[in-house]
């Protein structure tokens, strides 16, 4: 797929608008993401490598979804900043993009009069960085809005919300994408060469040049460094694995519940969390490990979360878990050290043109924005940034479920995809799965339709849709059935055909 | 298959409505029609009728039915063909989105959104497979690890395969037969894994798809971790002992590209749930009377979205006598067939894991199925309504895989005196 891409782009440009762009940013998650659509307001040529099939393969889709208030970042730091000011965007992009961002609040709750005095700490931490509303409220308070909730007392924190992450990943990029910022996926940076006044790219697609290099590679951002300079700093992947209760739970809490946060290593605990979507998240857990791509779930890991949980919502029914994933927390301080260590947001002092971010862990989904606007700040002084004349908004998506009878009709009349449901789960129709899969960025995996429409999310997991989305895939986007893949360039889901007809 | 179903509707009356055009729902509309009942429409959301049958190319259909061995397409196509000359009328392609207490149906297809009031509806929207989620299987999420169902689909539809070297888990049957299908095609099946220590699939499927074609089965095994990050690389088995606790020391790692799963069957009940109807625990299927009746009056349920059955064979005849049922409903609504004044509930004890009908509501002669909890030898079914023993049934050697079925005469007594009865199993 990855070569048709090139082939397509090299159908619409000369090899030399193609290998040749201003600004190019290394990895697509969400910070990645964030920072090319900032830049696609103005007149500069943006690339986007990502070696993932598509945005959001790492740790952005592997999160709580939370957009966090501030009461965890130590105050003055990059992260007490980008977060804040991160957290007061969000109303104002769910507006302009069209995603769903819930203020659900959250309650970390304490468990005894010693807890307690943390919930004070953290107000304090809370007020220093003007997170607003904050209170410490009794057990029978806390009662009356989450009756399934068990604690001694707990600090309420209103200004926390929730959103689908990859979804929020997944709008950046594609109408980053729409506004003419390049996204090249499955595409792996092998290695950069600083010549006088650009840095030549080697990718397993071809080489790139580009006057400024963005090292948004989260996990990879030491190897970025390295491929440049002698980096100054250490990556400590950090697992977190996470569990998934079926909807049908989902009245079991309307707000987030967290525990006060762990003494020895800088992780918030174990907390439940609603989604969007209306499941229940129980997790992180948190474990240092060596290999940057560990993504497995343990049994020793499942039972942890479902116990500590059950400390939080002691009725939690045992059959409620439907799913099990983990993402990897990029810290740059070891366990020993206790894991803390400031976001670093900067130009390299020894390679000019290297603008590095490094270390982006929580509350990373929530500073994203602001961290965007930064970059695009330090590429302003060098390069003038001029508004472009037109920027075309996001195209809003419709969901075929979350319509009215009369809307669904009309929109059958319109086109009769409409009328097809493709996921039985999610009921998600034929219409759907066809636009998600025109998606601006070219990702065209299982998983790629499934973050964009939900079809494969629910409660079959696929046995109902996997099929027909084969199906849409072979007739009407000409895909061999040897190229489809689940979620990563090597992903393959089939072996050919049983025999040739 | 079929052709497009009718244009332009969007209000429909019918006697009785069928969600579902699998052999329950065929078998429930045809025998719904011979019964009396004008209108019968089958709603289905796949392109086909049949459900799973077009996919279940091996044979054996038929035998306890008709004494005819069929593939799956072959018994399939006979009950479209006869629903066809019935005039029932089939829409494909057409998904229910939900139905209300006063049954009127909104279903979506390519047409637009159509609504039918139904007199009486059967719910035969079978089942979906257990996933690896279902069984908490943790480790890495590669691809290349299907239900067996899936795969079967994929295969047998589609002329895709799937994998070349295969672990199973799960010895239910289409776990069975896709084992000796992937054979077929020239994968190589490493072997069949079950936790349990014996099989879940019938005895017959174990001779016919495993021991003749070497395919090894490991009882007391199961799956503790999968690997590969991106397509499967391999699978750590483990042997477990009674409680089904993995015993340290047996891990042993199988490297495959392909794990297909067959850990069992759910009913299908999210539009009978969204309604209010009533579920059995256990069987995942709606409480039932004698007349396949749910909680809500005039709403029957047969198929595997009532019980997962062990043959389409069984499957049709109960499905039959729920499609007559929701006839009689439909065409004598207001006569008042059977009434909800006196309930007698049929209560699993000792050894069952299950029974169906779990209520009796009229006197006569009831058609009961149940499954037993663990495998034995010989041993007696009893019923007892107050420590009086009302049924005696003595069974050679009984198997979870096995569903039992047996009819019993329920007297005017019993049911007035609106006791329990009670099944249990000894020996």
């Amino acid at each position: 797929m990855g070569n048709r891409l090139i082939y397509l782009y090299h159908s619409r440009h000369s090899a030399n608008q193609m290998k040749n762009f201003q600004v190019a940013i290394i990895g697509g998650g969400v910070i990645g993401s964030a920072i090319a659509w900032e830049l696609s307001k103005y007149a500069v040529d943006v690339v986007v490598f990502e070696k993932g099939s598509d945005v959001a393969s790492g740790a952005s889709k592997a999160n709580s979804g939370v957009i966090h208030s501030g009461i965890n970042s130590v105050p003055s730091s990059l992260k007490a900043r980008f977060c804040v000011k991160g957290n007061q965007m969000f109303q104002s992009l769910a507006n302009e993009l069209d995603f769903q961002v819930h203020w659900i609040g959250k309650y970390v709750i304490a468990k005894n009069e010693d807890e307690v005095k943390e919930l004070e700490r953290l107000r304090e931490v809370g007020m220093k960085n003007k997170v607003p509303g904050l209170e410490i409220i009794n057990e029978a308070s806390v009662k009356a809005k989450e009756p399934n909730v068990a604690c001694y007392a707990a600090l309420w924190v209103p200004a926390a919300g929730i959103v689908e992450p990859y979804e929020f990943t997944i709008i950046l990029a594609e109408n980053a994408a729409d506004n003419n910022v390049r996204f090249l996926l499955e595409t792996k940076v092998i290695d950069l060469k600083k010549q006088k006044d650009c840095f030549i790219i080697k990718t397993n697609r071809g080489d790139f040049q580009a006057q400024f290099i963005v090292n948004a590679a989260g996990l990879n951002c030491r190897e970025i460094v390295l491929m440049l300079e002698e980096p100054d700093f250490y990556v400590y992947p950090c697992r977190g694995e996470y569990l998934v209760l079926d909807k049908s739970y989902r009245s079991l809490i309307k707000s987030m519940i967290y525990p006060v946060p762990e003494k020895d290593i800088d992780v918030l605990g174990i907390h439940v969390t609603p989604t969007v979507e209306g499941n229940i998240l129980l997790g992180p857990s948190a474990d240092f490990i060596d290999d940057p791509d560990d993504k497995r779930t343990t049994k020793e890991t499942m039972k942890l979360l479902f116990n500590e949980a059950k400390k939080i919502i002691p009725m939690l029914p045992n059959k409620a878990v439907i799913n099990a994933f983990a993402g990897i927390r990029c810290k740059l301080a070891s366990k020993k050290e206790g894991g803390w260590t400031d976001y670093r947001i900067e130009e390299s002092k020894t390679t000019s043109g290297l603008i590095n971010l490094l270390g982006i862990e929580s509350p990373g989904l929530t500073a994203a924005p602001a961290i965007a606007k930064e970059v695009m700040q330090m590429v302003s002084q060098h390069i003038d940034l001029k508004c472009k004349k037109i920027f075309k908004p996001r195209k809003k998506g419709k969901r075929f479920s979350e319509l009215s009878e009369r809307e669904q009709a009309m929109l059958i009349k319109k086109d009769e995809r409409w009328g097809r449901i493709v996921c039985r789960c999610e009921h998600v129709t034929e219409m759907e799965v066809i636009q998600a899969l025109s998606n601006p960025l070219g990702a065209k995996t299982i998983s790629s339709v499934k973050y964009r429409c939900r079809a494969g999310m629910g409660r079959c997991q696929g046995g109902f849709c996997t099929q027909h989305i084969i199906k849409i895939m072979e007739n009407q986007f000409g895909m061999n059935i040897n190229d489809i893949k689940m979620q990563s360039p090597d992903s393959n889901l089939f072996y050919g055909r049983t025999r040739d007809i | 298959m079929v052709e497009r179903g009718i244009s332009k509707m969007s209000n429909l009356e019918v006697d009785v409505a069928v969600i579902g055009g699998g052999p329950a729902g065929l078998s429930a509309a045809i025998s719904a029609k011979e019964h009396g009942a004008k209108q019968v429409v089958v709603i289905d959301r796949n392109s086909w009728f049949g459900g799973i049958l077009p996919q279940c190319i091996h044979d054996g259909f038929g035998v306890e039915e008709m004494g005819i061995s069929m593939t799956g397409p072959e018994y399939a196509e006979s009950y479209i063909k006869i629903a066809k000359k019935k005039d029932v009328h089939l829409m494909h392609e057409t998904m229910v989105l939900q139905f209300n207490n006063k049954k009127e149906i909104t279903a979506v297809n390519r047409e637009g959104l159509h609504k039918i009031k139904a007199s009486a509806i059967v719910l035969a929207m079978g089942c979906r497979e257990k996933t690896r989620w279902n069984a908490m299987i943790p480790g890495d999420r590669p691809s290349g690890i299907y239900t067996a169902g899936v795969a079967q689909a994929l295969i047998n539809l589609y002329n895709i395969m799937v994998g070349k070297n295969v672990v199973v888990l799960g010895s239910g049957d289409v776990g069975l037969i896709m084992a000796r299908r992937l054979k077929f095609e020239g994968a190589n099946v490493l072997g069949v894994l079950e936790i349990l220590p014996y099989a879940s699939g019938l005895p017959r499927n174990i001779v016919q798809c495993l021991d003749d074609y070497g395919i090894p089965l490991f009882l007391n095994h199961t799956i503790t971790y999968i690997k590969g990050k991106e397509r499967l690389e391999s699978v750590i088995i483990a042997q477990v002992d009674e409680k089904m606790n993995n015993i340290p020391g047996t891990e042993k790692e199988i490297k495959c590209d392909t794990l297909l799963l067959s850990l069992g069957l759910i009913p299908e009940n999210e539009l009978s749930k969204n309604v209010g109807i009533e579920i059995d625990e256990i069987t995942g299927g709606p409480v039932v009377n004698q007349f396949f009746e749910t909680s809500l009056r005039g709403v029957f349920a047969c198929g595997n979205c009532l019980q997962v059955y062990d043959t389409v064979d069984i499957l049709s005849i109960d499905a039959k006598n729920a499609g007559q049922h929701a006839a009689e409903h439909a065409v004598s609504q207001k006569k008042k067939i059977h009434g909800y004044n006196k309930v007698t509930k049929i209560i699993p004890t000792k050894g069952i894991k299950y029974v169906i009908p779990q209520m009796v509501i009229k006197p006569g002669r009831v058609h009961f199925t149940l499954r037993v909890k663990k495998p034995g030898e010989a041993s007696t079914l009893h019923i007892v309504n107050k420590d009086k023993e009302i049924f005696k049934k003595k069974l050679q050697c009984v198997t979870p895989a096995n569903m039992v079925e047996f009819d019993v005469n329920i007297s005017a007594d019993i049911i007035t005196s609106s006791e329990n009865l009670e099944v249990e199993l000894d020996g």
